[in-house]
C-alpha cells in the first residue's frame, strides 16, 4: 500500500531545492494566466499542494501566485476551488487585503472558501466576520444561488460554536433557533429532485408530488420529515433537516446551558451535562417567564413560546418521533446502523433538554423506560443503553424510578459479556469517569463490581489503562481493598481466562492441536471449574482469593507468553502504585497490617511471567517502606510474619528486593520508641533469625554453588543486626564477633559468596564502620536508633531549636561579615 | 465535531525504518485551537503551523502503537489484499478507540477512532461528547471510498497526488468536520456527486 515509490515521492517533495521550486512557481503562474485551465494546471496545483504539505516548515509563495490562487476560489470548476483552498490553507495567514478580496469577489461563500477562512482565522473577530457573512447569506439568498448552497452553513456555524460560541450574538441565536425549528419540524413531506428520477416521460401525471416513506416502506402519513425518512430525491429543506439534526445536540449543549461568557465553562458544561437550570438573557423570555412555566407543562400551545423554548419543545418532539421510527424494521443494513446511532443521539438530546427544563422529565420518562425494556435483552444494543443509563442517572431520582435493573445491566452484564468490544469499553468507562461523583453519592455499590470492570483492563490493557488510572482510586475502599489487591495481582490470570473463555466458545470441543491446548483442556475440566469461575466472577464479596491459586497458576503457565497476557502484566505495576498510594489514605492500621501479610504471602504466588514477578516485588518493596514509615508500629504488630519471612534463607536469592526491604524495616522500626509492645525477647528472636541467615549465606558454600547473594542484602543484614544490637546491648558482642571474623576471612583473599572485588570492599568497609560504632554502645544507640525528635525535626515549631535559629539569623543579618 | 482526519502508515513497511510513521493525508477542521487559546499567543504563524503538524504526528504515532499492540494481542495474520478486494479489506480491518488526555496533544480531551487496513491507518479525532456510533460508521464509509477511489490497495501513490479527491469526499460526507445522519438515500445522493467529481 505504501510503496517505495510513494516514499521517494514524499522525499522529493520535502527536499525540493529552492531554484527548482522557483522555476516550478513561475511555470505554474504561466499556466494560471491561460484562459483554459486544463489537466496540466490541475496536476501542477496538486503537486504544489504535495510540496507544501509534505514539510512542516512553511514555504512562501510569490505574491503573484497567491493572487492567482485567490482568484481560483471563485472558479466555477469545483476542482480548482478545492485545490486553491487546500494550497492556501498550507500557507501563512491571509492578509487584510486578501480577506477583503475574498469578501468582495467570492460572492456567495462556497464551502471550500469557508474552510479556508476558518482554517486561517487568527482571532475571534475573524470567526465573527465569517459568521456574519454566512448568516447574511441565510437571511437573504439571491434567487440564482445554486442548489445546496446553504448546506455548508450549519457545519461552518457548528465549527464556530466549537471554538468560540460567543461569536454568535443573541439576535443570531434567535434567528437560528427559529430556522432550526422550521427545518426540523416543517420540512416538506414530499419527494424532491424530480429531475433525478430518471423518467423518460415527464407528463402531468408524473409531476404529482410523491410522498416520502419510512425506512420500512410504509407511508409517513401526517408526521413530519426526519433523517429516518427516505425518498428518491430530496428538497433543500429536507437536506437542512438532516444538517439541523446533525448539529442539534451540540447547539443545545452550547446555548442552552448556563450562559456565561467564559468559553472554558461552556466547554466543561458541554462535556459534563451538569444539572443546571438555564437562565435566558433574552429579555422577552423574562417577560414571558410566567407564561413559559405555564405553557411548558402542556405541549399544545408551543407557538406562544420564545424561540429558545420553542426549539427545545420541537427537539423533544423530533426525538420522540425518532424513537418511534427506530422500532421499524429497516430494509437496508446501513439504515439499521443509522437507527442505532439516531437512538443514541435522540436519548442524549432528550437528556439535555430535560436537564434544562425539568418539567419535561415526566413527559420523557415513559418512552425512555419503554426503550430500556425493549432493548435491554439485546446485547447488540448495548451502546444505545449507555445514554439511557445516563438519563436514568440524571433524572431517575426526580422521577422516583428504580434504577437497580439499569446498574445490574451496565455493571453486571455488559463487562461480563462484552469485554472484548473496544468501543463499548471506551464508552462505558467514560460514562463511569464522567459521573464518578454521582455514582459515589447515589450508587455507591458500583465499587462491588470491580471484578467485572477489571475485565476491560485484562482484555485490552493498552487501550483502557488510561481510564483506569482515573477510576482505580475510587474503587479502593476499606471494604474492597484486600480483594482488590488480590485481583490486581492476578490480572494476567484473568486475561488468560478471558482468552480461554472466548476460545472455548469458538472452538469445538473435539478439536485438538493449536495453541492453548493444555490450558484450554484445564478450562473445560470440571474439577478446575471453580478456579476459573472465581476469576470470572462479576462482583466482589465472595472471598478475597482462592486456596488453590498456585494450581491455577500452574494450569495457566503456558499463557505467560501470550501477547494479551504480557500487555496486561505490564500495566499491573502502574496500577499497584496507584492502589497503594490510595489505600494508605483510606485504610486504618489494621487494614494496612493485613495488606502487609498479603504482600508477603503473594510474593511467591504470582503467575510466572518474565520480569513480572520482579516488578511486583519492586512495587511491594517501595510501598512496604512507605507504609512502615507512616505507621512504624506496623512492624512490631506484624513482627511474627516479617521475621518468619526474613528467616527463610531461600528468599535472599528468589526475592532479593523484597527481602532486603523486609530486613531493613525490621532493623529500623523494631524498637520500643516505635511501639511500646516491643520487648527484649522480640528483639533477640529477630536478631537470632537474621544472624542465622547471615551466617548461612556467608558460609563457604552457596546452596547451588553458582549464585551469590547480592551485596546489598549482606550489608542490609549487617546494618539491621547492628541496629537491633544497639537496642539490646548484650547482643553487641555477638555482632562484633561476626564483624571481626568477616574482616579476617576477607583479608585472606576472595570469598565464595562474593565474586566482585569492589562489592567485597564495600561490604568490608561497612562492617568496619559498624564494628567501630558498636564499640561505644551509647553512641551506637543514638546513631542507629535516633529518637523521634531528631528524625522528624520541626525546626520552626521546636521551642528548643527555633529561638537559637532566629537569633542566629538576625545576628547574621545585622552584622554583615 | 471531528477535529481531524488522518491517513497514515501503521505497521512496519519495507519503505520505512522500524517505528517510523508517515502521514499521507491530514485534514484539520476549523481554526487552529492554539490561536484562540491564551497560552500559545506568542507564537508566530509559522510556529503555529509547525505545532499543528506536530500534533497530527503525535496522533499518528499513538494510533500506530495502538494498532501494533492490538494486532499483536489478537494474533491475527495480515492477509495481503489486492485492488478489487476493498470490501473484504474493510471487513478484515482492525478497529479501536483511544482516549487522548487534555493537553496531550489537543487542548481538550479527545477520542481517537481508528481503522487499520493492512499497512495504513485511517483515523478520526473526535470531541468526546460526539456520537461515536455515528463516527464509527462515518469512518468506515470514508475509508471504503478512499480505498476505492484512490486505489489504495495497490502500490500507486494516488493518495499523495490526488489528495483533492479526499478533500471533496470530506466536503460531502464530513463537511467541516460535521458528522451527518445520512440514511442510504441521502448517502447515495452524496456519493453520486463524489463519483461524478472523481470521474473528471
Amino acid at each position: 500500500m505504501y510503496s517505495h515509490g510513494s516514499e521517494s515521492l514524499m522525499k522529493q517533495a520535502r527536499e525540493i531545492q529552492e531554484p527548482e521550486l522557483q522555476k516550478f512557481y513561475s511555470r505554474l503562474v504561466k499556466l494560471l494566466q491561460g484562459k483554459e485551465l486544463g489537466h496540466e494546471t490541475v496536476d501542477s496545483l496538486q503537486r504544489l499542494h504535495l510540496i507544501l504539505s509534505a514539510t512542516k516548515y512553511t514555504r512562501t509563495l510569490p505574491s503573484e501566485l497567491r493572487t492567482r490562487l485567490l482568484s481560483l476560489l471563485s472558479s466555477p470548476v469545483e476542482q480548482l476551488q478545492v485545490l486553491s483552498s487546500a494550497v492556501l490553507r498550507e500557507m501563512s495567514p491571509l492578509s487584510g487585503e486578501e480577506l477583503n478580496y475574498i469578501q468582495e469577489n467570492v460572492g456567495h461563500l462556497n464551502s471550500h472558501t469557508a474552510a479556508l477562512l476558518l482554517s486561517k482565522a487568527g482571532t475571534r473577530a475573524d470567526l465573527s466576520s465569517v459568521c456574519v457573512q454566512l448568516l447574511r447569506g441565510l437571511d437573504n439568498r439571491p434567487s440564482e444561488a445554486p442548489a445546496h448552497s446553504l448546506m455548508h452553513t450549519l457545519p461552518v456555524l457548528n465549527t464556530i460554536l466549537t471554538h468560540s460560541p460567543e461569536c454568535l450574538t443573541e439576535d443570531h441565536i434567535t434567528l437560528l433557533s427559529k430556522r432550526l425549528v422550521d427545518w426540523l419540524c416543517y420540512a416538506s413531506t414530499v419527494q424532491g429532485g424530480g429531475a433525478s428520477s430518471g423518467r423518460f416521460f415527464t407528463g402531468p401525471r408524473s409531476r404529482q408530488p410523491v410522498p416520502i416513506a419510512e425506512l420500512d416502506g410504509s407511508s409517513v402519513s401526517g408526521n413530519f420529515f426526519t433523517v429516518l425518512c427516505v425518498g428518491q430525491g430530496f428538497t433543500e429543506d429536507q437536506w437542512m433537516n438532516v444538517y439541523s439534526f446533525s448539529m442539534l445536540h451540540h447547539w443545545l449543549l452550547t446555548y442552552h446551558s448556563v450562559s456565561i461568557g467564559n468559553s472554558t465553562v461552556e466547554t466543561a458544561n458541554r462535556s459534563q451535562l451538569s444539572l443546571s437550570h438555564s437562565f435566558s438573557n433574552d429579555d422577552r423570555s423574562e417577560v414571558d417567564g410566567s407564561l413559559v412555566s405555564m405553557v411548558s407543562a402542556t405541549s399544545s400551545s408551543s407557538r406562544l413560546l420564545p424561540p429558545k423554548e420553542r426549539l427545545r419543545e420541537k427537539a423533544f418532539q423530533y426525538c420522540q418521533r425518532i424513537i418511534e421510527q427506530s422500532d421499524r424494521k429497516a430494509q437496508k443494513k446501513t439504515d439499521t446502523d443509522l437507527q442505532k446511532a439516531c437512538l443514541v443521539e435522540a436519548v442524549c438530546i432528550l437528556d439535555c433538554v430535560c436537564v434544562e427544563d425539568a418539567s419535561l422529565v415526566f413527559r420523557t420518562f415513559p418512552s425512555i423506560k419503554g426503550l430500556f425494556g425493549r432493548l435491554s435483552p439485546d446485547l447488540s444494543f448495548a451502546r444505545v443503553l449507555l445514554p439511557i443509563a445516563q438519563f436514568y442517572l440524571n433524572h431517575g431520582e426526580m422521577a422516583a424510578v428504580d434504577c437497580e435493573s439499569v446498574w445490574k445491566l451496565v455493571f453486571g452484564q455488559f463487562p461480563a459479556e462484552l469485554f472484548n468490544d473496544p468501543f463499548l469499553a471506551h464508552e462505558l468507562l467514560r460514562f463511569l469517569r464522567l459521573n464518578l461523583e454521582k455514582f459515589q453519592l447515589g450508587v455507591p455499590q458500583y465499587t462491588h463490581f470491580f471484578p467485572n470492570l477489571l475485565k476491560f483492563l485484562a482484555w485490552d490493557s493498552p487501550a483502557v489503562v488510561d481510564d483506569f488510572v482515573d477510576l482505580l482510586p475510587s474503587l479502593v475502599t476499606p471494604v474492597t481493598a484486600v480483594e482488590l489487591l488480590h485481583t490486581l495481582l492476578d490480572l494476567p490470570c484473568l486475561s488468560a481466562t478471558l482468552i480461554l473463555q472466548l476460545r472455548s466458545t469458538c472452538l469445538p470441543i473435539s478439536e485438538q492441536g493449536g495453541r492453548g491446548l493444555l490450558s484450554l483442556d484445564a478450562f473445560r475440566n470440571p474439577s478446575f471449574r471453580g478456579l476459573f469461575l472465581f476469576m470470572l466472577r462479576g462482583e466482589a464479596g465472595s472471598g478475597d482469593t482462592i486456596d488453590r491459586l498456585s494450581t491455577l497458576h500452574d494450569l495457566l503457565a503456558e499463557a505467560a507468553d501470550w501477547p494479551r497476557v504480557v500487555h496486561c502484566a505490564q500495566t499491573v505495576p502502574v496500577l499497584l502504585h496507584i492502589y497503594f498510594s490510595t489505600v494508605v489514605m483510606v485504610a486504618d492500621e489494621k487494614l494496612l497490617a493485613h495488606l502487609i501479610l498479603v504482600m508477603l504471602e503473594r510474593s511467591s504466588i504470582l503467575l510466572k511471567i518474565p520480569t513480572y514477578v520482579k516488578e511486583i516485588h519492586r512495587v511491594f518493596s517501595c510501598h512496604l517502606l512507605r507504609m512502615c514509615k507512616l505507621w512504624p508500629s506496623l512492624v512490631v504488630d506484624q513482627s511474627h510474619e516479617l521475621v518468619e519471612f526474613a528467616g527463610i534463607s531461600g528468599n535472599v536469592y528468589s526475592k532479593e528486593e523484597l527481602y532486603t526491604h523486609v530486613v531493613w524495616v525490621l532493623g529500623e522500626y523494631l524498637s520500643v520508641s516505635c511501639d511500646s509492645r516491643c520487648s527484649v525477647r522480640l528483639i533477640t528472636s529477630c536478631f537470632e533469625t537474621l544472624e542465622a541467615v547471615l551466617f548461612e549465606i556467608t558460609s563457604s558454600g552457596t546452596p547451588d554453588g553458582t549464585v551469590c547473594p547480592a551485596p546489598r542484602v549482606i550489608t542490609t543484614l549487617m546494618s539491621a543486626l547492628a541496629k537491633l544490637a544497639s537496642r539490646s546491648h548484650d547482643l553487641i558482642p555477638r555482632v562484633s564477633l561476626f564483624l571481626s571474623k568477616l574482616r579476617t576471612v576477607t583479608r585472606s583473599g576472595s570469598v565464595a559468596w562474593c565474586s566482585d572485588e569492589e562489592d567485597l570492599v564495600a561490604i568490608v568497609t561497612r562492617g568496619e564502620e559498624l564494628w567501630s560504632l558498636l564499640k561505644a554502645p551509647g553512641v551506637a544507640q543514638s546513631v542507629l536508633t535516633p529518637s523521634h525528635h531528631i528524625t522528624t525535626p520541626q525546626w520552626h515549631r521546636d521551642t528548643n531549636v527555633a529561638m537559637p535559629l532566629q537569633l542566629r539569623a538576625l545576628t547574621s543579618l545585622t552584622h554583615p561579615q | 465535531m471531528v477535529r481531524c482526519f488522518l491517513i497514515h502508515t501503521v505497521c512496519p513497511i519495507s519503505a520505512l525504518s522500524a517505528g517510523e510513521c508517515r502521514v499521507l493525508y491530514s485534514r484539520v477542521f476549523g481554526p487552529d485551537e492554539a490561536v484562540l487559546s491564551e497560552e500559545l499567543q506568542e507564537l508566530n504563524p509559522e510556529e503555529r503551523r509547525l505545532v499543528q503538524k506536530e500534533k497530527v504526528a503525535v496522533v499518528a504515532r499513538q494510533v500506530h502503537s495502538a494498532v501494533t499492540l492490538s494486532r499483536e494481542a489478537s494474533g491475527r495474520q495480515l492477509v495481503e489484499m489486492v485492488p478489487g478486494e476493498e470490501v473484504l479489506a474493510l471487513q478484515d480491518a482492525d478497529s479501536g478507540v483511544a482516549r487522548l488526555r487534555a493537553g496531550d496533544p489537543f487542548n481538550e480531551e479527545m477520542s481517537v477512532l481508528w481503522l487499520g487496513v493492512q499497512s495504513l491507518g485511517f483515523t478520526l479525532v473526535c470531541e468526546p461528547h460526539e456520537n461515536l456510533l455515528l463516527a464509527e460508521g462515518t469512518l468506515r464509509n470514508l475509508t471504503r471510498h478512499c480505498l476505492e477511489h484512490l486505489h489504495m490497495l495497490g502500490p500507486g501513490s494516488e493518495v499523495l497526488l490526488k489528495s483533492s479527491r479526499i478533500d471533496v469526499l470530506l466536503s460531502r460526507l464530513l463537511p467541516h468536520g460535521q458528522l451527518l445522519f445520512l440514511n442510504h438515500r441521502f448517502a447515495q445522493s452524496l456519493e453520486k456527486e463524489v463519483a461524478a467529481y472523481m470521474a473528471k
